[in-house]
């Protein structure tokens, strides 16, 4: 088959839409020369002296997410909740109190949607963002977890807090599936006023550990 | 059940229905510009965005030093687009995913409703995307027979109201709250979603509203077996796709269904992942003006049992590429959608968006759309005042006035100005007739001397096409005496 047009990817036509896109993507660059190198002469890190716990507090309480301290503090984040997803390699020493711990063994959307609250770890958090980083990782669990239940606490080892994003990628593995989280789910699109509480996880409650 | 119109409210008319998309942007604008209402929903909006915005970005000391890496990055992507594709695909198909390519908007749409066929699904959730938007994904898998439910609030409001979207990053900013509580009234609570239905008592409190949404999409979300989005990056070096958003209706569509097509621009690409540490903190403050989205989801290839197991990627080209073979023009392939030039340009603030005719409105709309779809928006480059706001607030410093003034340069010019700057042109290139027109333009001004300005030019000019020019313009009065007289004076 020579025709061009068409199936996408099967086949020849397939070849061909890539080869053609690739083509005029060479043509439209003829003699175009070579870009400059970027300067990054951007803020990698925060001051000296400056508090990136005190700075990621403000910003996470700014989301109305709530922030406790201390592992003890782990009951009083959960709150009412009675059934509790957790990541199967949860830590045991986080699971307190008398809610009940369901470690997620593949568990259906339907047992997801019949769970109170998640509890996981975390990966990253930045402070001046205040954005807590999932990537998959130990303590963490697979995305759908984190998303189904409506109220999503996240236990926080203090050494994990960096002030900025450049300080936070090179703690996340990049081809494992993340998910960055600033505050509960919200939304700007009613007279761009932002409104918490739409199809995520309703309440967040980060708990920082020592 | 009683569907009451007084306690439904008025119904709401789609603004799409009232400002033509396909006239000339002048004829679209001057009926927008007569709908009061409209009038002041945009300027609201846009008003607490502009003052969210500042407040962010004044927070960063480092801005324009990020403004400039994220220039030159995407500068730098633009060069070696073909390379960084071919990366692209190469390491997210190693990772697991599929990845298709469309020359034009019916190869995508045909690519993706093929995948969504084949994974025996008849509907599709949707994560709010410009690229299904610019390619009318929706209007084919219609025509296909296929549903695309939208599942963006915003794109909600519209889909429910039979609109078209009106801004880029909040396509419902033209209705107020009370508007979308009665789009929701009178759509939602005849359909019967799941037993879901949202009370005829639905206040406007924005809170209720997002909570009607809420219970409207759920069950869709928790049983959809296929999705579709687009991207906001696509990270060369390791064939990850970026979705930022805020309601979860992203991670949701992105999690649950076992069959996932992204259909993503071309120009969308990154070259390494650490580039997020520039373009993460631009984009969130330039758009809603958050310190950063509540959401972002990264996903590389598929990963078993870890969200959907079928997945998709379509690069598009569909124009950039011809975009790309223009040197001034091609800097328009550098925009991230932010939005932030609508928010403060004058014309977009009081046409809104529907008046530019193409999913891209606003400043950026003006050097995008026609550049896309070249002969099609010729009139949108003048949807200008040059006033360069746009190139202050953009993120990535994608000079628009320089754009506008290229693509005027470029484009049709009308028969009246043409002959306009052809007489021009002769006159001032003799001294003496020059010094004698401008005698006369002084002699013939004068009974407008006092007011100091001539709202239209005087008979018999303004038979001529000449006169266009003061109908939207006021033309000062020529000064009394030329600086050519005054200096023979001083020479004296």
């Amino acid at each position: 088959m020579s025709t061009g047009r068409g199936r996408g990817d099967e086949g020849t036509a397939g070849t061909s839409a890539r080869e053609a896109i690739l083509a005029r993507m060479r043509r439209a660059l003829e003699g175009a020369g070579e870009a400059p190198a970027a300067p990054r002469e951007y803020r990698r890190a925060l001051d000296p002296g400056t508090d990136a716990v005190a700075l990621l507090v403000d910003r996470l309480e700014d989301y109305k997410a709530n922030v406790h301290f201390g592992i003890e503090s782990i009951p009083g984040a959960l709150g009412e909740a009675a059934r509790v997803v957790v990541p199967a390699d949860l830590p045991g020493e986080w699971r307190l109190g008398a809610a009940e711990f369901i470690p997620d063994d593949g568990l259906s959307t339907e047992d997801l949607d019949g769970m109170d609250a998640v509890l996981t770890g975390c990966a990253a958090a930045v402070a001046v963002s205040g954005t807590i980083m999932l990537d998959a990782g130990a303590g963490q669990g697979r995305r759908a977890i984190t998303l189904v239940p409506d109220h999503h606490v996240v236990a926080l080892r203090r050494d994990r807090i960096v002030g900025h994003l450049a300080e936070a990628l090179p703690m996340l593995d990049p081809v494992r599936p993340q998910t960055w989280i600033s505050g509960p789910s919200a939304t700007s699109d009613i007279e761009l006023q932002r409104v918490e509480g739409v199809h995520g996880p309703r309440r967040l409650d980060v708990v920082i550990l020592d | 059940m009683s569907t009451d119109a007084a306690a439904n409210g008025p119904a709401v008319v789609p603004a799409a229905s009232l400002i033509p998309a396909d006239a000339p942007f002048p004829k679209a604008a001057k009926v927008a510009l007569g709908m009061p209402q409209l009038r002041s929903n945009l300027a609201h909006a846009t008003g607490t965005i502009r003052a969210k915005r500042a407040n962010v970005v004044g927070e960063l000391d480092d801005w324009e030093r990020l403004r400039d890496a994220a220039a030159a990055i995407k500068a730098d992507v633009q060069r070696r687009l073909p390379e960084l594709a071919v990366e692209f695909e190469r390491n997210a198909t190693a990772a697991g995913a599929r990845v298709h390519w469309a020359r034009d908007a019916r190869e995508a749409n045909e690519i993706a409703a093929r995948i969504v066929r084949e994974a025996g699904a008849e509907e599709v959730v949707k994560v709010k995307s410009m690229a299904t938007q610019e390619i009318e994904l929706n209007e084919h898998f219609e025509a296909e027979g296929l549903k695309a439910f939208e599942t963006d609030l915003a794109e909600l409001i519209v889909q429910l109201a039979e609109d078209k979207p009106s801004h880029i990053l909040v396509p419902a900013i033209h209705y107020n709250r009370d508007e979308i509580r009665d789009i929701f009234v009178q759509k939602l609570s005849r359909q019967k979603m799941g037993g879901d239905g949202v009370a005829t008592g639905l206040t406007n409190d924005p809170a209720a509203l997002a909570e009607a949404a809420r219970l409207h999409l759920r069950r869709r979300f928790l049983s959809a077996t296929a999705a579709v989005s687009g991207a906001n990056f696509a990270v060369a070096e390791t064939g990850s796709l970026v979705v930022v958003e805020s309601e979860g209706n992203g991670r949701m569509c992105l999690t649950m269904p076992e069959t996932l097509v992204s259909i993503v621009g071309i120009e969308k690409l990154l070259p390494s992942f650490g580039d997020l540490e520039v373009f993460m903190q631009l984009l969130p403050r330039s758009s809603t003006g958050e310190r950063m989205n509540p959401y972002t989801s990264v996903w590389t290839g598929a990963r078993e049992g870890d969200g959907p197991r079928n997945v998709h990627i379509v690069l598009l080209d569909n124009g950039r590429t011809d975009v790309l073979a223009d040197e001034v023009g091609r800097q328009a392939l550098s925009c991230i959608r932010c939005s932030a030039c609508l928010n403060v340009c004058p014309v977009y603030e009081r046409t809104g968006g529907h008046a530019y005719g193409h999913v891209y409105p606003g400043p950026i709309g003006a050097i995008l759309a026609p550049q896309l779809e070249p002969g099609r928006h010729d009139d949108l480059p003048y949807a200008s005042s040059l006033c360069g706001a746009c190139y202050e607030v953009c993120p990535v410093k994608i000079d628009i006035p320089e754009v506008l003034v290229h693509l005027r340069q470029q484009g049709p010019h009308p028969a009246g100005e043409r002959a306009a700057m052809g007489a021009a042109r002769a006159v001032m290139a003799r001294p003496r007739l020059w010094r004698t027109a401008l005698r006369a333009a002084r002699f013939g001004s004068a009974p407008w001397r006092r007011k100091g300005f001539m709202r239209r030019l005087p008979w018999p000019v303004s038979k001529t096409a000449l006169s266009k020019w003061t109908a939207s313009r006021d033309l000062p009065v020529p000064p009394q005496e030329h600086f050519r007289d005054w200096w023979k004076e001083r020479e004296r």
